[in-house]
């Protein structure tokens, strides 16, 4: 996976959608005027809400159906061409060896809605070591920026991502 | 935006001081009850993250577990949860976690946040553990928030 880049256009709906989903009741995330009451001035996103710009990420490879934003064309050191065919489409066998290992935030200012932010995602580093649920465990960092339309700093986000040999043991 | 509401912003909407607090304080919520299917399939469309792992039953028993499982990240945000409810919003200058264990349809999992420091500039550092309802860490970790003096 190469450096790679897209925009990432937030609406209050998918603040809204996020929210709802993880049963919030917090009015900060809908509700515009009594956000406005607040020292905020508006609508921000949930602390995790930065995960979404998956929706906006031509490339991600756990899309369901979806068709768009359709990944362009692929082209030499493009993350399309890097990424096996089966990982790209619904499901596939690459995914059910996939889990999330550790998730990081850093934040330099609230995200709001109708921010307009430019997404970079960048791999970080890989290591291996000997699982004692699920085998030999692959790991590999995966770092994402969040910038404004200043290209000022919003969120950092740090993921690992562990790819197992079997199912975890439970 | 005016200079004098960005310094505000920058402290966001906090609920408390960080005089109000002490190494040692804890608090703790339930962030889901008997969680459901339906909100995972919420989570999955919400969030980008289709992976059938979360909500195909025959994929996920195909895979080798005995039925779906959440998204790491739906739990980590309902963690996040206690931080906003006790904390307020827009407060956060980092928030970080590492799965330890999955969390199935059905359960209860409880938050609880705990301040281990208190810098003199107001920045508060919480460790963080989510358990399940037979008392199961799934998620560790911890956060800073930056709240006033």
């Amino acid at each position: 996976m190469a450096e790679f880049e897209f925009e990432f256009p937030v609406d209050r709906t998918a603040i809204l959608n996020f929210a709802a989903a993880l049963g919030e009741t917090n009015p900060i995330y809908w509700d515009e005027r009594y956000a406005q009451s607040t020292p905020l001035g508006g609508v921000i996103a949930p602390p995790t809400f930065a995960v979404a710009c998956a929706l906006w990420n031509p490339w991600h490879g756990l899309r369901g159906v979806r068709q768009i934003p359709a990944p362009p064309p692929a082209t030499t050191g493009s993350p399309e061409s890097a990424a096996p065919r089966e990982r790209r489409s619904e499901g596939g066998g690459g995914t059910a060896r996939l889990l999330h290992g550790e998730q990081r935030f850093e934040y330099h200012q609230p995200l709001r809605a109708e921010m307009h932010l430019t997404v970079t995602i960048r791999p970080g580093r890989t290591w291996e070591k000997e699982g004692k649920r699920g085998g030999r465990l692959r790991f590999s960092e995966t770092i994402t920026e969040l910038r404004d339309e200043r290209g000022e700093l919003v969120v950092t986000a740090t993921s690992v991502g562990i790819i197992t040999e079997k199912a975890v043991e439970q | 935006m005016s200079a004098a509401s960005r310094t505000s912003a920058s402290f966001g909407n906090p609920k408390l001081r960080a005089s109000d607090l002490q190494v040692g304080a804890s608090r703790e919520q339930v962030v889901v009850e008997n969680l459901s299917r339906t909100q995972i399939v919420m989570y999955a469309g919400a969030s980008g993250d289709l992976n059938p792992i979360h909500y195909d039953e025959p994929f996920a028993q195909a895979a080798g577990y005995p039925s779906v499982f959440a998204h790491g990240m739906l739990t980590m945000g309902l963690t996040g949860r206690l931080l906003t409810d006790w904390l307020g919003d827009g407060v956060l200058r980092s928030f970080g976690v590492r799965f330890v264990r999955q969390v199935w349809p059905g359960d209860t999992l409880t938050a609880k946040g705990t301040v281990t420091a208190i810098e003199p500039d107001g920045r508060v550092t919480i460790e963080l553990v989510t358990t399940n309802q037979r008392g199961e860490p799934v998620v560790t970790g911890d956060a800073v928030a930056q709240l006033p003096v």
